[in-house]
């Protein structure tokens, strides 16, 4: 698969404005609970965040995958923004018919049991449920949401939090993860849309766990870039450690789980565009078990190269690892969805198992 | 970001790949009496087979036998055949690094004579690097040659040759005798030889595996002449290619689907609808194969661009071992068994035979401390 010039473009110039903004002030700043708002207007110019949507609905008609490959340096520079939950939302609300925000949105709900539902109120709606752990819903302007109608699932466009008692939460990377209940909370029709085909409460699920693995893919980069430099740097019994065999064996294992997670979100991200569910559910679900394994693992070592060091609050290591062990959680662990993974193949039964590996 | 990033690109596979695999699929179900698991199997009338249907040296020159398909449609065909369980011992190292050898540095009359019998499935090749004192290093080789009238003069040993006792030629890894002191460059004098495994002086002697099979040989060079047209490639330049050699070896996709049947059989012991600690853990061992898979084809892409990925390969080997070794271990935690070979149960056998295969996956080929040690120099650190 080429990486069409456009794309590469679009890569360079976000690796170059998170390179100059994504810094560790920035991140930790943000972790205080200040959003981080030039960085986010500064990926907002360039038209990523409803690059999906048609040029009508003010997007580009731009395709999944090339945005997620945006999301990879999102991971990559620990950015705290909520890119792929306003990529997520907008192309929800287009979905329903509802005109998104051209700023930062939040998404859900992003857990499965979580589960929301309308019931017709007048010409309105009333909205009930509870949407758990939703990324910066209290810091945006806009949260869309995925409940039950009577007719089947709709998309909510909500102002702010939308009424809903707020309990605010941090996941352990400092990033707000807010829990919102709606107790028959009323909303007006125009806030409300029926989804069109393709677009459910699955997808969102599913279409988030591919975002969260491969930004996880990214920040394994950037947790191995940081271990081989430093241990290029760090002398101890008169060499740089990178020259202890131990040390680099360990290393190349980091390299190798690195290598193989960028390699799974990219199973799940080639998936996008085949235009199975099935099949795209299968692959995302192989992307985020093998990115989670590979996560555990690679976080252990890129610890062990820093020694102390990258266990302090002031080297940047930890703005990688926190973010791993908090995202290999969220829109479903690697245990989950290796169940699911084997659930498939089980049910395919056992010699339908290679057709169902090599199938196109 | 400063460190180099091994490179994977997602490959798709051509159409032709794709209409090549359900004729594969068609032979294997011919040909279903040959397959078995965990075999290694060595079976000429199977290579012929292959041969016949042009599956074997199938990326090269037509003049030299070849079939100058691309390396997606040689690694479909290896993945068939490996996940069936198919026997290519008698062909598969030639295909794989003796004839690609040859093609690079033989002479015209030894790519005239090897590489089309290779191709037809007649000519098994075994590898001659291995000594009692030289495994993972390589260069302390103490087999010698010397020049003599008309070829060379061979003495030594070599061991861990796999296939050797049924094989007709092995590529040689040797070095030059100098007088008095060895040289100071470890790599100097090294020499590779096209070594007819008839020639007299050569005493080939079973060395029994740890499962009593007959694979591993020792072999003996007593005074063995080797005639002048068959010294491959150039005196004194064996270094250079038998690292190129190594690179075709550790490239191929063959180093996660020997166990493919055990996986297999432990998806059907688990049932359709399986408990969810089973699922997961199976889930985790189809997710880590996917991956493999696709890093695999990667590097078929990769190779078909006439690149040389050997960290990509390095890497891929070094996690499908991991992966093949994983197997009998959780095939043990979801069903236990006692394992034993001869058992009547499927599933019972399998335990037992990977169980007792698992070791060697990390080892031969390359360590897995010295495949990690090329991943540490592509890193930098070396």
């Amino acid at each position: 698969m080429a990486i069409r010039d456009e794309t590469r473009m679009l890569l360079e110039s976000v690796t170059r404005l998170f390179e100059d903004k994504s810094i560790k002030q920035v991140i930790d700043r943000a972790e205080t609970g200040v959003f981080a708002n030039d960085l986010w207007q500064a990926v907002a110019e360039t038209g990523v965040p409803l690059a999906t949507l048609p040029e009508s609905a003010g997007g580009a008609d731009a395709e999944w995958s090339d945005l997620y490959a945006v999301l990879r340096l999102v991971g990559r520079h620990s950015a705290p923004i909520p890119l792929a939950e306003t990529m997520l939302a907008g192309w929800v609300a287009h979905g329903a018919g509802l005109e998104p925000s051209d700023g930062p949105m939040s998404v859900g709900p992003v857990r499965l049991r979580d589960r929301l539902s309308l019931e017709r109120d007048g010409n309105g709606w009333r909205l009930s449920g509870v949407a758990g752990r939703l990324p910066y819903a209290s810091h945006v302007a806009k949260t869309v949401v995925i409940a039950d109608g009577p007719d089947g699932e709709m998309g909510v466009l909500l102002d702010g939090t939308g009424g809903a008692s707020v309990t605010a939460g941090k996941n352990i990377a400092g990033e707000a993860r807010d829990t919102l209940t709606f107790d028959a909370v009323r909303l007006g029709a125009d806030a409300v849309g029926p989804l069109r085909q393709g677009v459910s409460r699955e997808v969102l699920y599913r279409r988030g766990a591919l975002a969260r693995a491969v930004m996880m893919s990214g920040a394994l980069e950037r947790a191995m870039d940081l271990a081989v430099s430093y241990a290029q740097e760090r002398v101890q019994f008169g060499r740089p450690i990178s020259k202890f065999q131990a040390v680099q064996q360990n290393l190349a294992v980091l390299a190798g789980q690195t290598a193989a997670a960028v390699a799974a979100a990219n199973l799940g991200i080639e998936a996008l565009g085949a235009g199975d569910a099935e099949r795209e559910t299968f692959l995302i679900a192989i992307a985020k078990t093998r990115v989670g394994e590979a996560a555990t693992l690679a976080c252990e070592i890129a610890h062990q190269v820093h020694g102390a060091m990258g266990f302090t609050k002031e080297y940047a290591l930890q703005l990688s690892t926190r973010r791993l062990w908090s995202w290999r959680e969220e829109f479903g662990s690697d245990p989950e969805w290796a169940a699911h993974v084997g659930s498939c193949a089980c049910a395919n039964g056992a010699d339908g198992l290679w057709e169902m590996l090599t199938a196109v | 970001m400063a460190t180099p990033m091994f490179r994977f690109d997602p490959v798709e596979l051509p159409p032709e790949a794709l209409a090549l695999r359900s004729e594969v699929r068609a032979f294997i179900r011919q040909h279903e009496q040959f397959m078995g698991f965990g075999q290694d199997g060595c079976n000429r009338e199977f290579s012929r087979a292959m041969g016949r249907r042009g599956w074997i040296g199938m990326t090269w020159p037509k003049q030299y036998g070849g079939h100058q398909r691309s390396a997606f449609e040689r690694y479909v065909v290896i993945e068939e055949m490996l996940a069936a369980g198919a026997p290519l011992s008698a062909h598969y190292i030639a295909d794989r690094q003796s004839g690609p050898n040859i093609l690079r540095f033989g002479t015209e009359e030894q790519k005239q004579f090897f590489c089309p019998k290779i191709a037809a499935g007649e000519l098994t090749f075994c590898i001659g690097m291995s000594e009692p004192n030289s495994g993972s290093d390589l260069a302390g080789t103490r087999t010698r040659a010397v020049k003599v009238d008309g070829g060379y003069r061979i003495n030594g040993s070599k061991l861990w040759t796999s296939n050797a006792h049924r094989s007709d030629y092995a590529i040689l890894f040797c070095k030059m005798a100098v007088d008095g002191m060895e040289e100071p460059d470890r790599h100097a004098g090294a020499t590779q030889f096209l070594l007819d495994l008839k020639s007299p002086g050569l005493d080939i002697r079973p060395v029994l595996n740890l499962l009593g099979e007959h694979h591993f040989n020792e072999i003996f060079l007593t005074d063995v002449f080797v005639p002048d047209n068959r010294l491959l490639g150039r005196e004194g330049n064996g270094w250079n290619q038998v690292t190129s050699e190594l690179a075709f070896e550790r490239s191929a996709p063959d180093r996660f689907l020997v166990l493919f049947q055990m996986l297999r059989e432990m998806v059907r012991v688990a049932g359709p609808t399986p408990d969810k600690a089973t699922a997961a853990a199976l889930g985790k061992l189809i997710s880590q194969l996917a991956t493999l898979r696709s890093m695999s084809l990667s590097i078929a892409g990769m190779l078909s661009e006439g690149l040389q990925p050997n960290n990509e390969s390095a890497v891929v080997k070094d996690l499908g071992t991991r992966y093949e070794q994983d197997i009998p271990v959780v095939a043990r935690q979801l069903f236990s068994a006692e394992p034993e070979l001869e058992a009547m149960e499927t599933y019972v056998s399998m335990i037992a035979r990977s169980t007792m295969n698992a070791p060697r996956f990390s080892i031969q080929g390359g360590t897995r401390e010295i495949l990690r040690g090329i991943i540490a120099r592509g890193l930098g650190l070396r």
